[in-house]
């Protein structure tokens, strides 16, 4: 076992929310690490938590009992160097796709400088976008749009990429070829990922870990380590092994769903 | 060739040997846009016009258009441009101070749920009364000159836009929060930069509802006291049996809401084209 401090720490997480109605424990004794650089997908199936995960890792939550590290440190507040790409693009509307990525320098300074500009230049060149930057949201493709949202969580340059569900609205077609553009992006500049998705296929195909959680209160019922070479591609999927991966945690979830 | 292309090449194509009956030329004259309501308005002005002559309605029950015609020239165009700008004035003031108020209130009330539930009731109150019973109240309290009149129209003016900013202020989607909170910008950037453009379109159509409040607002007022302005004159003429004029005022003032509305909704188009619905090019 390395002695480095993981990115992400999670020690006896336990969650639970205030409703109307009373109280929703969300989360039990959650434990988990996530490596400097490690591509970790989170699957399980709806309502049991995954995205409270994120917004704790992100420290827009607090946990009920537990506690959570980044980096060895307490998370007490949010965040600014973690990026988070969000179920539905969620751009701004009136503003145009250079914009949109530049947003973050915007609002957290309330200046674009010229070097802000360049970086969401590059980032659109890294997305896949050139040509686009005049582009309004509303003129572009589902998986533009979130092309765009990646860039956006990308700007700051966060060690830590959070992403929930990111994929999930789009077109079948659109979501595999989005999962491979997503590889080459952490290929090309590694980040730690925290992937929420309730697809095992996509888990599997971009994970180097699939940790499995249970329906609420959610907790960790298994912690799968990916060993399928990178980089991956097309290839990838029609892998033996790949598909035993798929199997294994297919049997898993329905097993526990029965 | 399918079904669909062959009906789709007739009708994009004039083809001399199957030249077009009359009847369809009819059907695509009156599909033109603004034929069918132009066509509408003239049968009823006709139909207007007909009955009072054959019926013999006296023109203080209903004149005739062409009587209407004639209201516009009892008074002079100076005289007309000063009743204008008497309603126009107030109307806009009243409007400008309801949105200069609205505004903040709405920032307010959306950040604040206690403030909110304290406040809330009182707003459906207002609006709840009648302007037209409340406006010789204020204008007994207030006096003469335009302040009253400024302030009824406010009264009916700032409710919708209350209600609608407040509602888009708080319809931001949650994830752009987060991210805010996220970035730990400062609250006046979230709802400069977040919460204000995503209540856009909200506050367009509480502003093209008010601004044609706002003119029944300055007419109301000017129906309890005034000397000047067009709810004014069209009370003023009705009260000497001189109904085609009183119907003029009307004309001018449908006219004017009209006019109004319309630059609303072009400053919309214009600054704000991504907040009308459907309308993305």
């Amino acid at each position: 076992m390395s002695t480095a401090v993981p990115a992400i720490r999670f020690s006896s997480i336990g969650q639970v929310f205030r409703t109307g109605s009373g109280t929703l424990e969300a989360l039990r004794g959650i434990d988990m690490t996530v490596g400097r650089h490690e591509f970790v997908a989170v699957l399980g199936p709806s309502g049991c938590g995954k995205s409270t995960l994120l917004r704790l890792t992100s420290g827009l939550i607090r946990p009920t009992s537990g506690t959570v590290e980044v980096f060895g440190h307490p998370v007490s507040e949010p965040r600014d160097d973690i990026g988070i790409v969000f179920q539905k693009p969620t751009l701004l509307p009136w503003a145009t796709v250079e914009d949109n990525i530049v947003f973050p320098a915007r609002h957290k300074t309330g200046r674009v400088g010229g070097d802000d500009r360049e970086k969401g230049r590059v980032l659109i060149a890294r997305v896949g976008l050139q040509g686009f930057g005049k582009q309004l949201p509303a003129e572009l493709s589902g998986g533009m749009q979130q092309r765009v949202g990646i860039a956006r969580a990308l700007f700051m340059n966060p060690d830590i990429l959070l992403m929930d569900e990111p994929f999930s609205a789009l077109d079948a077609l659109t979501r595999e070829e989005m999962g491979f553009e997503l590889l080459r992006i952490w290929e090309a500049q590694p980040k730690t990922v925290m992937f929420i998705t309730h697809s095992i296929g996509e888990a599997v195909l971009l994970a180097d870990r699939v940790l499995v959680m249970s329906e609420r209160p959610g907790h960790i019922v298994e912690n799968l380590r990916i060993e399928l070479p990178r980089p991956r591609g097309i290839d990838t999927s029609n892998n033996k092994a790949m598909h035993d991966y798929v199997g294994y945690l297919r049997g898993l979830l329905l097993k526990r769903a029965a | 060739m399918t079904m669909s292309d062959t009906s789709e090449a007739s009708s994009l194509s004039v083809r001399p040997e199957r030249s077009e009956t009359r009847r369809q030329v009819m059907a695509r004259a009156i599909r033109a846009p603004g034929v069918l309501p132009a066509a509408t308005f003239v049968l009823i002005l006709l139909v207007w016009e007909a009955s009072c002559r054959v019926f013999a309605i006296p023109s203080f029950i209903l004149p005739a258009p062409t009587r209407v015609l004639g209201g516009f020239g009892a008074v002079d165009t100076a005289r007309w441009l000063e009743h204008v700008w008497a309603t126009l004035r107030v109307a806009m003031t009243g409007y400008f101070l309801s949105i200069a108020i609205s505004l903040p209130l709405s920032i307010m009330l959306s950040r604040s749920e206690i403030l909110s539930r304290a406040i809330y009731p009182i707003l459906v109150v207002i609006q709840a009364t009648p302007v037209v019973a409340i406006a010789p109240v204020i204008i007994v309290a207030l006096g003469s000159g335009d302040l009253p009149r400024v302030v009824i129209t406010c009264l009916i003016t700032f409710f919708p836009l209350v209600v609608s900013t407040t509602t888009g202020l708080m319809a931001t989607p949650p994830e752009l929060i987060e991210l805010s909170r996220s970035l730990r910008a400062p609250v006046f950037r979230e709802i400069t930069q977040i919460r204000l453009p995503y209540a856009v379109p909200y506050l367009f159509s509480a502003l093209k509802i008010s601004i044609t409040l706002a003119i029944i607002g300055a007419v109301v007022a000017e129906f309890v006291a005034a000397e000047k302005g067009l709810g004014y004159y069209i009370q003023f003429s009705t009260s000497m049996f001189q109904v085609q004029q009183a119907w003029a005022g009307l004309i001018v003032l449908v006219l004017l809401s009209l006019i109004l509305f319309q630059i609303v909704t072009a400053i919309q188009r214009f600054w704000f084209p991504w907040s009308l619905p459907g309308d993305r090019t």
